[in-house]
């Protein structure tokens, strides 16, 4: 009789209940900390992202155009990465996030030019996140008056008008009134999960060996998956509850517009808390104290809130930070409420940023279970 | 005796911790509807011991059964026959009487499981405050919660480690005679204890110390096998005599109950050589059957020499 058992899991999930029940300071944290941390990151935390992924949609190939897009390229902000042939396939590559900037250089570009009608260019940025656009746009603009001095030599310096020969036209999407509170509250559903779920967990083994209550369940004939799992599950409620009131936050005290589909974000949400869970239940198997365990929670939540996008612009950090960012669930997590929220993305969308989330669930798990020791040894 | 009727039937047992050999290689066969006393000083390995025999922790060597299921292998399976109480109360402090052995009986399977709560409650006599928190009980009403959560999935075997410590005489005995009861309706029980009155309420006992195991069998062999000579004595000037007789030749005890003192030795001829030093007429010298505890502490001065 080594298998699974449903009747020992809910035996767990019932007792963790009534604890969870009993405890009220810790169950009014819960509750708390998302509302205190929403009206605390309320403000933007601001920094000048460079390299940023761009596509360009250049209907003129000419020599002006061409210099236009060097310009951009040395100024730093912008990494060329794809070029885009029609609107539809820009568009797309700007939903999914792959670029962040698409340059539309009109047909007739280089004949304007030279004719000094201000020929104008369109960029179309991704400003979800404004503290990572907004400092490249500012970048362009500066860019527009000197960009031609060499090309436009002797009789042509006249189209350096004061304006500069180019207009450029900026399109910010999603978040055209660059709302900080857009990005950093929908940003927050992440970051509370991870706080709250992986903290208690982390205390819910360690907790049985300190007070002595472990002897008595390693001496029953309970698995340790029963035991995770039934820790785990009376968490997902309360997780579920830290969700919707961000989501009410977010609706009535940040209005932030809501595009996308709920269900869908509250359906996600669940593996994203379960992760979490499930690295809090790893640490609590890891732990000799809950002390420690408490300590292990945190080094895991500063990462998450510093690497995975949230607190700075994911593409502006470097390298050897966004692979960091990359394995941490918030960080796809985050991506999937911001795309969900305000860029009404479906499932086909979001679907790159939830198998990671999965792998990291079965990764966090399988640990959690292979450590939880049956003795005392 | 054939070997289905031992409950527990384990020989060579060891348990090492960092390198200190805490128990060594004991051997200790139980039958089935027996108590067992298993006794020792603090320290000497009883707790370790218990918690080998139900798959807590891992043998370093030794082999052996447990209710029939090898103490290595099925340890699942002896876990689901066994009922142990803990030294150390170890039932859930923030639930309720009620919720703590309704979530044993859950873990366990208990068919008609609310049925077999309310039974427990009842012979707790806690029907009335079976919504009581367990951490707010005191330490008898503890120890009787835990009795009945361990019983609650009807075990064949119960390993109770001190489960009188710290409890009333009136609450003792009532516990022992329940032991008995069970013990009578065929359960086995192996017990550990630090008192000797509850020591010669047990069918067998043990003595462990430091690890090894001194002596066992039923009252009567432990205490002939420990051949020990007692002698009280009576009179005035008890505290002098006693100063006289430490340490001298044959004297291992001098112990003081109220106003008699007791002396022991194992070489009866020079116990009473010594004695026949220091006899005055004032006092009455009277020579009586040794105890469990004057032979256990004898025992256990022999173990300090060659063990430790
Ligand atoms: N997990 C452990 N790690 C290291 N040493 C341990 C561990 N458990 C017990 N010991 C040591 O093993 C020895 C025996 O301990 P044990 O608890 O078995 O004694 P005991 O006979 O039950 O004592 P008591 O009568 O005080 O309950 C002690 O020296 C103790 O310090
Ligand atoms: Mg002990």
């Amino acid at each position: 009789m080594r298998r699974f058992t449903f009747h020992r899991l809910w035996a767990i999930v019932l007792k963790e209940f009534i604890q969870m029940k009993r405890d009220r300071v810790t169950f009014g944290m819960m509750v708390g900390i998302p509302l205190m941390q929403l009206l605390m990151f309320g403000f933007a935390i601001n920094s000048d992202p460079r390299h940023l992924p761009a596509a360009v949609r250049a209907a003129d190939q000419g020599p002006f155009a061409r210099t236009l897009i060097q310009a951009l390229r040395t100024s730093d902000y912008f990494v060329l990465v794809r070029e885009a042939a029609t609107e539809d396939e820009a568009q797309r590559l700007l939903q999914l996030g792959d670029v962040q900037f698409v340059i539309n250089i009109p047909e007739d570009f280089s004949r304007k030019l030279l004719r000094g009608e201000r020929p104008s260019v369109l960029i179309e940025a991704d400003a979800t996140d404004p503290a990572a656009t907004g400092p490249a746009l500012a970048a362009v603009n500066a860019l527009a008056g000197t960009i031609f001095n060499r090309d436009l030599p002797g009789p042509l310096a006249r189209l350096q008008a004061k304006a500069g020969p180019v207009d450029f036209r900026i399109h910010a999407h999603y978040n055209p009134e660059n709302i900080t509170q857009y990005n950093v509250v929908p940003g927050l559903m992440g970051v509370v999960l991870t706080m709250t779920m992986v903290v208690i967990t982390a205390l819910a083994i360690t907790r049985e060996r300190e007070r002595g209550t472990m002897e008595n369940l390693l001496a029953t004939p309970v698995r340790p998956f029963e035991v995770m799992v039934g820790k785990i599950l009376p968490y997902i409620a309360v997780g579920y509850i830290q969700v919707s009131l961000i989501l009410l936050a977010a609706s009535f005290i940040f209005h932030v517009p809501m595009v996308g589909s709920l269900p869908l974000l509250y359906a996600v949400s669940l593996i994203f808390i379960a992760a979490n869970l499930a690295v809090g239940i790893t640490f609590s198997t890891l732990a000799k104290n809950q002390l420690q365990a408490v300590q292990m929670a945190f080094f895991f939540f500063l990462p998450s809130i510093l690497l995975s996008g949230f607190m700075f612009p994911f593409r502006g950090m470097p390298p050897w930070a966004q692979a960091v960012g990359s394995c941490l669930p918030n960080t796809h997590f985050l991506r999937i409420v911001r795309g969900i929220l305000l860029k009404g993305n479906g499932l086909a969308e979001i679907a790159p940023e939830i198998w990671p989330l999965l792998l990291f669930l079965a990764i966090a798990m399988t640990i959690g279970v292979k450590r939880y020791r049956q003795t005392l040894d | 005796m054939s070997v289905t009727d031992l409950a527990i039937d384990v020989t060579g047992v060891t348990k090492r911790f960092d390198g200190k050999t805490v128990v060594d290689a004991i051997d200790l066969s139980v039958r089935r509807g027996e108590i067992y006393g298993f006794l020792g000083p603090n320290g000497s390995g009883k707790t370790t011991f218990i918690r080998m025999l139900c798959g807590l922790l891992t043998p370093d060597a030794g082999t052996g059964t447990c209710l029939g299921y090898d103490l290595l292998t099925q340890q699942a399976e002896i876990k689901r026959h066994v009922g142990y109480m803990t030294q150390k109360f170890s039932y859930y402090e923030d639930l309720s009487i009620r919720e703590n052995l309704d979530f044993i009986a859950r873990i366990y399977a208990v068919p008609d499981r609310a049925a077999a709560v309310q039974h427990s409650l009842e012979r707790l006599g806690l029907q009335n405050r079976s919504a009581q928190l367990a951490g707010q009980l005191s330490g008898g009403w503890k120890q009787r919660l835990a009795l009945a959560a361990c019983l609650i999935h009807q075990p064949q075997l119960l390993l109770l480690d001190e489960p009188t410590a710290g409890v009333d005489p009136k609450a003792r005995r009532e516990f022992w005679d329940e032991i008995h009861q069970l013990a009578a309706n065929g359960l086995t029980v192996l017990i550990t204890t630090h008192y000797m009155d509850e020591a010669e309420r047990c069918h067998r006992l043990a003595y462990i110390a430091y690890g090894h195991l001194l002596t066992r069998g039923t009252l009567e062999e432990v205490l002939s096998a420990a051949k020990l000579t007692t002698w009280t004595v009576t009179g005035p000037g008890l505290r002098e005599l006693a100063a006289a007789l430490r340490d001298r030749d044959g004297v291992e005890q001098v112990v003081a109950f109220g106003n008699m003192l007791h002396v022991s030795g194992r070489d009866a001829a020079r116990l009473d050589a010594t004695i026949a030093t220091v006899r005055r007429p004032e006092h009455e010298w009277t020579r009586i059957r040794s105890g469990l505890e004057d032979v256990f502490i004898s025992l256990m001065g022999d173990a300090k020499d060659n063990f430790s």
